[in-house]
């Protein structure tokens, strides 16, 4: 086996965010640290697909800004196929490209094709083949009718092809997809999928590094996963035996009634309950619980503690594992950050 | 559209490759060459899609010119200040063409998520800056052909014929210092955001304050005229007025001026790629380099 794909040795990634006012205390300038990227080290071969996945916030779009070469890591090294992205940022320019999801990216005035002709010849690719390119990649996706119609009239989903064509246009070595399904409705996110997938199965010297919130996305695409959770790798394997953490558990999806502030926060402490997390729906009057639990007799437990604090159950249903209840096992909450309740508000303190 | 049929059944592995199998790319030349004239087309092809930039380009700049030559028609000034103005009020459009067209341009690039994209890609930002300076340079100079022409034909502005030649190669030098002054100012929206275009809106007034555009340059106060020598459009208009507006009195000698011209030609050229790798450095250190909405 060669240089791995991608290589990464204790990264991590600081920002500072300069002080001002009451929160300024003494003289000088005074900076607050976030720690967005900690101690991550990886190694992805030539030929994965590799997903990262985590909340808003975890740390994925630092990691692939890092491996870009547009930031610069405050600690530790990286290499895309053999070049370290600091010292060797033309030779890893030469053989990266990159698609982040909801770009708005290129010339609303331009045509499709020129948009794609353009970034083509970021890259030095040939006008002819790049043509070549362009045709081919759009009659797979299905884009070609739109060629010749301006970028500013072209819809979300068929915008969001374009920029999946750019990143393909070059022929990269490593690619990294940046979220590239987010906001694009089922059928064209499935045939995103797809059309990732094939690039790297048609091309086994093709790697991929794709991050996502989504966990069936990186269920279904990727052949190794790490979950990341506040800048730092939890777990990194295959879904498969990444749902072996939890295959011994018994998971149980709970829906129960407006739930007032705190009063799910007596779960964690029933006997046999190994994690849960809590997610408000968006009118506030119900909320799901993920529960993952040692024995299937815990829930009559629950069911018991719920009907004597009055708290209505909906629904129960037993689940099959799935990532996010491997993320929820790992890192104590689910992947949807915003409307947890319970744990989160813990982990905020 | 290619010629060739489309693989469907293995699309990515039809993609050609190079003789030892390497991804296919015209070289660090190529690529440069072909960056720039793809930025270049960009500008042009999408200005020519909206053509109500030639009235407003063209008609609505000439405004001031009349207004300055209306000013010393009442005063009367001698004939040749019409010369003089027509050649000041076609030179102003350069100057906004490296504002607007380069420097903040890159504002723009920017938060439409452009930029990085460009920095993702192996070439040079360079490449990419020329580009826009080309493609600017089509529609600037309609502007400034459109107000040469009307100052011949409304206003009778004379201009030395011998003098053509020579100043368009004082033009030419002017232009590319200018511009690559407009790459430097540009290399700071890789770091800053709105800042940047406080700084690029602060250069208007003062160039145009500085660089003599409508007045000669010596009824200014002597420091004034000092602090205007240091652009290359002041000292760039000065030549070409001596060469092709008779009488005119030069700020300095032509000569000295070529050769401040060049010099000047050299350094921005330096400076403008000096400062994009260090704004880039310091921009990817930040964490700046990619953030919108600045």
């Amino acid at each position: 086996m060669g240089e791995p794909a991608v290589r990464t040795e204790g990264l991590g990634r600081d920002f500072r965010r300069k002080l001002k006012g009451a929160d300024r205390k003494g003289k000088g300038d005074r900076f607050e640290v976030t720690r967005a990227l900690d101690d991550v080290t990886l190694t992805i071969d030539k030929g994965e697909l590799f997903g990262v996945l985590g909340p808003n916030g975890a740390g994925k779009t630092t990691l692939i800004k890092i491996l870009c070469t547009l930031l610069l890591p405050s600690r530790g090294r990286a290499f895309v196929a053999g070049h370290d992205v600091t010292e060797d940022v033309p030779q890893v320019r030469q053989k990266i490209n990159m698609v982040s999801g909801g770009e708005t990216s290129g010339y609303g005035i331009m045509k499709v094709r020129e948009n794609l002709w353009f970034f083509s010849q970021l890259y030095g690719v040939p006008t002819e083949e790049a043509n070549y390119r362009i045709d081919t990649l759009g009659e797979i996706l299905g884009l070609t009718p739109k060629f010749d119609v301006r970028v500013s009239r072209i819809s979300t989903g068929e915008r969001q092809k374009m920029n999946l064509i750019r990143g393909f246009v070059s022929d990269p070595e490593v690619l990294f997809l940046d979220e590239p399904t987010l906001g694009l409705d089922v059928n064209a996110a499935r045939e995103v999928r797809r059309f990732v997938a094939n690039w790297v199965r048609e091309k086994r010297e093709n790697t991929g590094l794709l991050t996502t919130h989504y966990m069936a996305e990186a269920d279904e695409m990727c052949d190794r996963v790490a979950i990341i959770d506040r800048g730092r790798i939890v777990a990194c394997a295959p879904p498969h035996e990444l749902k072996k953490l939890v295959q011994k558990d018994v998971i149980f999806t709970l829906r129960v009634g407006a739930p007032a502030e705190g009063s799910l926060d007596f779960v964690k402490a029933v006997a046999g309950v190994a994690s849960w997390s809590a997610s408000r729906s968006i009118d506030g009057k119900t909320a799901e619980l993920k529960l993952i639990l040692e024995d299937e007799a815990t829930i009559a437990d629950l069911m018991s503690e719920l009907a004597a604090r009055k708290v209505e159950v909906l629904s129960l249903n037993k689940t099959t594992p799935t990532l996010e209840d491997v993320f929820v096992k790992l890192v104590g909450r689910g992947l949807g950050a915003e409307d947890i309740v319970g744990p989160q508000a813990e982990a905020k303190e | 559209m290619s010629a060739r049929t489309v693989d469907r059944e293995h699309p990515f592995a039809s993609f050609a490759r190079g003789p030892a199998g390497e991804r296919l790319h015209k070289g660090r030349v190529g690529t440069f060459l072909g960056a720039w004239k793809a930025r270049a087309y960009i500008r042009i092809i999408g200005s020519n899609r909206e053509l109500s930039w030639i009235f407003f380009e063209t008609v609505l700049p000439l405004l001031s010119i009349i207004a300055y030559l209306y000013i010393y028609r009442y005063l009367g000034a001698p004939d040749r200040f019409v010369s003089f103005v027509v050649l000041g009020g076609a030179m102003v459009a350069f100057w906004l063409s490296v504002l607007w067209g380069i420097a903040n341009h890159i504002f723009w690039e920017k938060q439409s998520g452009n930029l990085e994209l460009y920095f993702v890609a192996p070439v040079s930002p360079l490449a990419l800056m020329l580009g826009m300076a080309t493609g600017s340079l089509v529609s600037t100079t309609t502007r400034a052909s459109a107000s040469v022409i009307a100052g011949v034909l409304l206003f009778g502005a004379t201009f030395n014929g011998e003098g053509v030649l020579p100043s368009l190669a004082v033009l030419g030098v002017t232009l590319g210092a200018i511009y690559f002054l407009g790459m430097m100012f540009a290399s700071l929206f890789l770091m800053y955001g709105r800042e940047g275009e406080h700084l690029a809106h602060s250069m208007q007034e003062p160039v145009f304050f500085a660089a003599g555009f409508y007045y000669p340059l010596n009824t200014l106060p002597l420091a004034v005229q000092v602090a205007g020598s240091f652009i290359p459009l002041t000292i760039g208009l000065d030549a070409m007025r001596q060469l092709l507006v008779p009488g005119t009195v030069g700020f300095l000698p032509l000569g000295l001026e070529a050769v401040i011209l060049v010099l000047m030609f050299f350094l921005f050229a330096a400076g403008a790629r000096q400062s994009v790798r260090f704004m880039e450095h310091l921009a990817k250190r930040e964490g700046r380099l990619t953030l919108r909405w600045q």
